[in-house]
């Protein structure tokens, strides 16, 4: 095994708008990667591109010294030993599920001992050894997902490519798969690349998270350096909950504001059209009531746990925190900022 | 470095230059021989001495008016079959709509011999009954009016088929909201479903104008004997008294009618294009009219249209198969199988028809089968302008009529093949060749349509898995489209069974099929044995539709042509 290596790939399949551009990304050995994008972002393609079934129009891919892909030439998917979950499963249903399940090794001509007691460990990982003799259509939602796990774990592949998996599941049956993914992760030590668009998903599984939009990598990191750290407007708004305000910081500033600063800067503007640059405000780090800044309450949403405010403050921009209580919509209440994040890493603020 | 790849291509790299060169061969390389070979005659000045044949122009236009009034009868009864059986509650749609459809999977040979049994002055069954005109008197069938009431007969389940796809796709909603904003049945009807339903009916039309313009059997049967000659029968003829210009002649004849068909062909691509009101609300929420106490009206209506199609013309063929002799009644004491054991047991001829017809489509089939399970998977996949520039080529020699493509195979074998000096005209391979061109088409579209419906993922799972082409077409792809291959399989051999068309013209002594032998034997007189094969080669037909009617379940829409 060795690390996953994308360099510089771009895939445009001649619509005007190439599908994804321009994208380098290392994947480390055993790592698991979660690729989260809005719909239409490009990370199945390239998911698509790592599997060999689409070749990069640009760059090339690597596994370890191995090249994969480029341009001029390409590895077809039935020589990478990669495996996939795909979203709609793709199992065959003229076939039981331990024959799905030993498909990879029937094709490798293993001998039949290895046969039978490989396709035995699979199923006993993902706790479907009784179901061996089934048809994939006499089972369950969840239980043909883990059927597709199974086959991925026959072979020992290199990379295991899930393709939006818990997307067909329903809210229960995720939570219950998220975990067999985590234990196969952990046992298997393959690289995992997992595509979603759910970033609770990515959050919960990955070692690390590959934000994706309209084709271009915005930023990887772990899951709590990018709740943490974005990078960017769009990462900002993708990741987690918060607004976004627009202050004119002064130069030689942290990253991370606090509330001294912020408070100087909501309720003294420096006059005049200084630059304005990107605060990304947590729901979490907005304190209600005490002492602080008077903000409107513009509307409160009930989630339950709590309620999810929208503020409005004195200079008209809006802020999102979280309450106990329920504020009335119209009140005025007080509001303290116990943190904020600036989105560009340095003072690239534009001209208002 | 190996085992990589061009980018771009996840198919082998062979697959699509076979297709596409079996397809020249089976397609292009006729079609450009007959073109060719008609330029060239005109060029010669042959077409002078064709255009002033009165022959010609009297076929042509007996050719257009039988066609042209076949195609009216169509619409009458394929409309009325249409609407009632796919717009009302009529009781017993199911086996109505089967025994309907019948006609179309029945060789027109048969049919016209059917008919001719039927009426008439020597029909065993008129005889039987007492009913029969006296002798002497004219065979009424035997007339461009005969000529058009079968081919009436004969595609009115093409006009049913065209017209039921439409209309299956009327909203019930919309049916419901016309009811509700105070319109009668009558102008719901007139004002809802009738413009949704018209472009179906255009293109059921159109296909059996085309239909009637290229059949041989019903002409051959009950033209020749009247001296009327249609364009096919025409060059049937040109081809018994045959002269050094006869290929020209034919090119030519064959020409006007491809001209014809492809006019007609287009109308019914252009009405099916225009389809596209597309309809929203309910999918497959079929418009139900109630019609009460119509029932009583309408039930015996189409139980005494489908006797005087269907049942009337087989007893009439099995009364005929029962004589001893054409002319004498049947009776008790008359009664024989005489016709049945000369058919099955002595004479060579029949045995060797049943040989030919067997080995011609079984090979058939199942030749065509590999090659679409092939062609299926390249053109589902590549969506290119080749691609379906092959497709459109695959379709060209189906739609044509059967005497087009028999005249082209002629031109093409009739001299030795260049390199091997080998001759196929006069044996059964031409018949062969001939067959895989007409019915390639038959026997891809249910192929392709089980290959669309396929998740793309199920293959790249295969591919991921580490199985190559032919290892997951082995194991994957065509295990998931064993129904439709079967289905295709069925077709196909049903349609090669009782071909006629092709055969007229390519058989030859030891090659005949079953579709020439029971043509020859009417025309020489037999009859009973005729109509006794005949009614063998019905029942095989309705076993063969009733086992693909029992696939149906298991098979993508689409593929049974009779149903939708």
């Amino acid at each position: 095994m060795a690390k996953l290596i994308l360099n510089n790939v771009s895939k445009d399949f001649g619509t005007g708008r190439p599908a994804v551009s321009g994208l380098s990304l290392d994947v480390r050995e055993g790592g698991f990667l979660a690729l989260l994008g809005p719909s239409g972002c490009g990370k199945t393609t390239v998911l698509r591109m790592i599997a060999g079934f689409e070749t990069p129009s640009d760059g090339a891919i690597l596994l370890g010294e191995r090249l994969l892909a480029d341009p001029s030439r390409s590895l077809p998917p039935e020589r990478r030993n990669m495996a996939m979950v795909f979203q709609s499963y793709a199992l065959w249903q003229h076939m039981s599920v331990a024959d799905n399940v030993g498909y990879p090794l029937k094709v490798r001509r293993v001998s039949k001992d290895t046969y039978q007691s490989r396709i035995r460990d699979a199923l006993d990982t993902v706790r479907l050894a009784d179901y061996a003799d089934r048809r994939p259509a006499e089972l369950s939602g969840g239980q043909r997902q883990r059927v597709a796990l199974a086959r991925c774990l026959v072979t020992r592949p290199d990379v295991v490519l899930l393709d939006e998996p818990l997307a067909n599941l329903d809210r229960h049956l995720r939570q219950e798969m998220e975990e067999t993914f985590r234990e196969f992760h952990r046992r298997s030590g393959a690289t995992m690349i997992y595509v979603t668009h759910d970033q609770r998903e990515a959050m919960a599984l990955a070692t690390d998270i590959a934000v994706m939009s309209q084709g271009k990598l915005l930023q990887v990191a772990p899951p709590r350096a990018i709740y943490a750290r974005p990078e960017g407007r769009t990462v900002g708004g993708l990741i987690g909950r918060g607004a976004v305000l627009s202050l004119a910081v002064p130069e030689q500033m942290p990253r991370t504001l606090e509330w001294d600063l912020l408070r100087e800067l909501l309720e003294n503007p420096p006059p005049g059209n200084r630059a304005t640059e990107d605060i990304l405000v947590r729901p979490e780090d907005v304190r209600l009531g005490g002492e602080g800044s008077a903000a409107r309450v513009r509307a409160a949403l009930y989630e339950g746990e709590r309620y999810s405010v929208t503020l409005q403050l004195a200079n008209g921009q809006t802020l999102q925190a979280f309450s106990r209580d329920e504020p009335r919509p119209g009140d005025i209440v007080l509001v303290t900022i116990t943190s904020a994040w600036r989105l560009s890493p340095e003072n690239t603020a534009r001209p208002a | 470095m190996s085992g990589y790849v061009r980018p771009g291509n996840s198919q082998p790299a062979l697959l699509f230059p076979f297709i596409a060169g079996v397809v020249v061969v089976l397609s292009v390389l006729p079609l450009v021989r007959l073109a060719m070979t008609g330029l060239s005659a005109l060029a010669a000045g042959g077409a002078i001495s064709v255009l002033a044949d009165r022959a010609l122009w009297a076929a042509a236009y007996y050719t257009l008016v039988t066609a042209l009034w076949g195609t009216l009868i169509s619409v009458a009864i394929g409309a009325f079959f249409a609407f009632v059986l796919t717009l009302t509650d009529i009781p017993g749609k199911g086996p109505l709509g089967f025994l309907f459809v019948l006609p179309m999977m029945i060789p027109p040979q048969v049919t016209a011999l059917a008919w001719v049994q039927m009426s008439g002055p020597s029909s065993p069954l008129l005889k039987a009954l007492g009913m029969a005109p006296p002798l002497g008197s004219p065979q009424p069938l035997y007339s461009a009016g005969g000529i058009a009431l079968l081919y009436g007969v004969q595609h009115a389940p093409l006009v049913y088929l065209a017209l039921r796809a439409g209309l299956m796709s009327v909203p019930r909603d919309g049916v419901e909201a016309a009811l509700l904003s105070g319109a009668s049945p009558f102008r719901t009807f007139r004002d809802i479903v009738l413009p949704l339903a018209l472009p179906g009916m255009i293109a059921g039309a159109a296909i059996a104008f085309v239909s009637c313009i290229g059949n041989f059997g019903i002409p051959a049967i009950l033209g020749i004997p009247a001296s009327i000659y249609t364009l096919s029968t025409l060059i049937f003829t040109k081809f018994s008294a045959f002269t050094d210009r006869t290929f020209g002649e034919v090119a030519l004849l064959s020409g006007i009618i491809a001209l014809i068909s492809v006019v007609g062909l287009a109308v019914q691509e252009r009405a099916l294009g225009r389809r596209d009101y597309r309809i929203a609300g309910q999918a497959g929420a079929r418009a139900t009219f109630s019609i009460g106490g119509w029932k009583f009206i309408f039930l015996p209506l189409l139980a005494v249209l489908l006797f005087f199609m269907l049942v009337a013309p087989f007893l009439a063929l099995l009364a005929g198969s029962l004589v001893p002799a054409y002319g004498v009644p049947l009776t008790f004491q008359t009664l024989s199988f005489h016709a049945f054991e000369e058919v099955l047991l002595r004479q060579t001829i029949t045995r060797t028809a049943f040989a030919n017809s067997l080995f011609l489509a079984t090979v058939t089939a199942l030749g065509l089968l590999a090659l679409s399970v092939l062609a299926g998977y390249v053109l589902s996949r590549r969506r290119d302008a080749a691609a379906s520039l092959v497709a459109s080529l695959i379709e060209i020699p189906y739609a044509l009529p059967g005497i087009v493509v028999a005249v082209a195979f002629i031109l093409v074998f009739a001299a030795p093949l260049p390199v091997f000096n080998v001759t196929l005209y006069g044996t059964i391979w031409i018949i062969l060749i001939a067959y895989f061109a007409s019915f390639f088409a038959v026997s891809l579209k249910p192929v392709v349509s089980a290959y669309r419906q396929l998740d793309p993922a199920l293959e790249e799972a295969a591919r991921l898995a580490g199985a190559g082409f032919f290892t997951r077409l082995k194991d994957i792809l065509v295990p998931l489209i064993a129904p439709a291959a079967g289905a295709s399989v069925i077709l196909v051999f049903l349609i090669a069974c009782n071909e006629l068309t092709v055969s007229a013209l390519l058989w030859s002594t030891g090659t005949q099929t079953l579709g020439v032998v029971i043509y020859n034997l009417d025309d020489s007189g037999s009859s009973d044995v005729a109509s006794a094969l005949s009614v063998l080669v019905v029942m095989m037909v309705v076993i063969m539709m009733l086992l693909l009617e029992g696939m149906a379940k298991h098979l993508p829409a689409g593929v049974v042509p009779w149903r939708s």
